[in-house]
């Protein structure tokens, strides 16, 4: 039964990943930029005293932006860990070989994403204890983290997808990253400026605001800021539905999006990572 | 075993493969000989089933590279002529990794990776980091690689390439060993005489197209209409080569002063050369020594693709 289940592209990239030593530098980089933050806005907060009481809505606020903060961290890692997937192995010239192997297309596309995503997930999982402090201060609860922790998981697939569909179809890794964190400014950023401009346009046209504006609310949907904001407050949630009109909560939409992205590239990896062949067997 | 049939490669209007048919027995060595660009890799690219043809096809032991790419790639070992290794990964680790591609049970390759080692003499090197390697033990390590699901058939494009001459006689021994062990082996190469050596037969592509196929003695028959002789005088070289001259079968006749020798081209046959040879010692010419000079796969391969531009 785990000879069925025995990806050896996964197995060796997990081998490779943690002899790295950029593996451990970017897991320290990220617990690094965490803990600044934390201490930081401890600090901010108790005034450099290191004594006083802190209040629930503090602690809340603190594990807001700490969740964006992460969210954040997690789409600037991802496509360094997933954009040179195909295409460093192309460079290196070990990928006509793995492809002469009876390792199909699928296994080896999915073997490349799903190391990559499980040094992600030991990122965030070592990153859990710190994220955990804000249990000491209370404001939180657990069920929320897990549904943030789930939709994390499900960008980080997606992005990694992405980027494992760019190093697929582009015969270089700088041109894969490049178009991989293109992606992402659009999705985090422009989509953010596109929500904005709808939004006026609607309020422009009716004064009262009170008009259904699908545009914005879908902008609003696919942007994983938008996402985290209406997961940690709920009132983030109402407000959308307020000034969009639409009353489906954002993170279904977004569920769906980002699913349909992960079919779609992963479909176009496996499709194109034996371009020369007609066949793709 | 192998069949290639009408094979057609275009990249735009450029034709790497132009309509080359070939047919291999099992157990065969064969020597693929051409210039750089004549379609040697892109030939072994698609019976690799790394590359569609334009048209045509080929069977590997009944399989089609076209139909059945993933029964194909069970029948071949492919070693590329550029190839890289994962750095950070161990020798065994390395054969492991592409044992586990071919869907080789873990217990089996624990087996198999110290016997493939022992056959390629990388044993010593078991537990070292395949990118500190030298490049004659990373050639080995991707033949070891190439065998390690047994196949049948074994493309190897350019094996000695880059190789130092002990690595290249070692490589060669590799070869012999896994004839006897019956795989029908396609090797690629510019180093001719060390394919005349090891193959049973030999094609000659340019441009494209196979110009010539057969054993190695066939193919430098193709050239034998004028043989090469050299003949060594203790002395009075002009007089040699005044009676060589008024043979009407001998043609391109040069002197060699320094070494005492005189080198020239003979139509006639064994008989004929027998009638000269008698003639010269009737004459009293102090001629000691006659041999016919050996031509070289290089020369027949020079001969032949120059014939074929000249077309």
């Amino acid at each position: 039964m785990m000879e069925r289940f025995y990806n050896p592209v996964f197995v060796k990239e997990l081998k490779l990943r943690f002899r790295s030593f950029k593996s451990f530098s970017g897991l320290m980089f990220y617990l690094a930029v965490i803990c600044i933050f934390i201490a930081g806005f401890l600090l901010i907060t108790t005034e450099f005293t290191g004594k006083g009481f802190f209040k629930p809505e503090i602690s809340f606020m603190m594990f807001a932006v700490l969740t964006i903060l992460q969210m954040a961290l997690i789409l600037f890692i991802t496509p360094s860990l997933t954009a040179g997937a195909i295409s460093s192995e192309r460079e290196k010239q070990t990928l006509n070989i793995l492809l002469t192997t009876t390792q199909s297309s699928t296994q080896i596309i999915i073997g490349k994403l799903l190391s990559s995503v499980a040094f992600l997930v030991l990122m965030l999982i070592a990153g859990l204890p710190l994220y955990s402090l804000v249990f000491l201060f209370g404001g939180v609860s657990p069920s929320q983290l897990i549904s943030i922790f789930l939709f994390y998981l499900l960008t980080v697939v997606a992005i990694g997808s992405i980027g494992v569909m760019f190093s697929t179809i582009t015969k270089r890794t700088i041109v894969a990253m490049i178009s991989t964190y293109g992606t992402i400014i659009f999705l985090g950023g422009i989509t953010a400026f596109f929500f904005f401009l709808s939004m006026a346009f609607n309020q422009m046209g009716n004064a009262v605001g009170t008009s259904t504006s699908y545009m914005a609310y879908f902008w609003a949907s696919i942007n994983p800021g938008a996402l985290m904001l209406t997961l940690t407050s709920s009132s983030m949630g109402d407000a959308l539905v307020q000034v969009s009109g639409v009353e489906l909560p954002v993170w279904i939409s977004y569920l769906i999006t980002y699913s349909l992205i992960i079919v779609i590239c992963l479909t176009i990896a496996i499709k194109k990572l034996r371009a020369n062949m007609k066949s793709n067997r | 075993m192998i069949e290639i049939r009408d094979l057609t490669k275009r990249y735009g209007s450029f034709t790497a493969l132009d309509h080359l048919n070939l047919s291999l027995e099992e157990g065969v060595v064969f020597g693929f000989v051409g210039a750089n660009g004549a379609g040697k890799s892109t030939t072994f690219s698609i019976l690799a089933t790394l590359l569609s043809p334009t048209s045509g096809d080929a069977i590997i032991n009944g399989k089609s590279v076209i139909k059945e790419p993933k029964e194909v790639r069970k029948q071949i070992g492919y070693m590329p002529d550029f190839f890289g290794v994962y750095d950070q990964l161990k020798v065994d680790e390395y054969l492991d990794f592409y044992g586990a591609s071919y869907g080789i049970g873990a217990a089996e390759r624990k087996v198999l990776i110290p016997q493939l080692l022992e056959l390629v003499n990388l044993t010593n090197k078991r537990n070292e980091y395949v990118d500190l390697l030298s490049r004659g033990m990373k050639q080995r390590l991707c033949l070891a690689r190439a065998l390690i699901h047994d196949p049948k058939v074994l493309i190897l494009d350019e094996p000695a390439s880059g190789l130092d001459p002990r690595a290249r006689v070692e490589m060669r021994d590799i070869l012999r060993n896994l004839k006897s062990m019956g795989k029908t082996i396609l090797i690629s190469s510019h180093i001719l005489p060390e394919l005349a050596e090891m193959c049973d037969e030999i094609g000659v592509i340019d441009n494209g197209k196979l110009i010539a196929h057969g054993n190695v003695a066939s193919i430098q028959a193709q050239l034998q209409g004028e043989k090469r002789i050299v003949v060594k005088a203790t002395d009075r070289l002009n007089e040699v080569r005044a009676f060589l001259e008024e043979d009407p079968l001998i043609s391109s006749i040069d002197v060699m002063d320094n070494r005492l020798e005189i080198a020239f081209n003979y139509r006639g046959a064994d008989d004929d050369q027998v009638a000269l040879l008698k003639k010269a010692i009737l004459a009293n010419l102090p001629i000691y020594a006659l041999s016919e000079e050996e031509k070289d796969l290089e020369d027949v391969f020079m001969a032949i693709t120059k014939g074929a531009d000249n077309q």
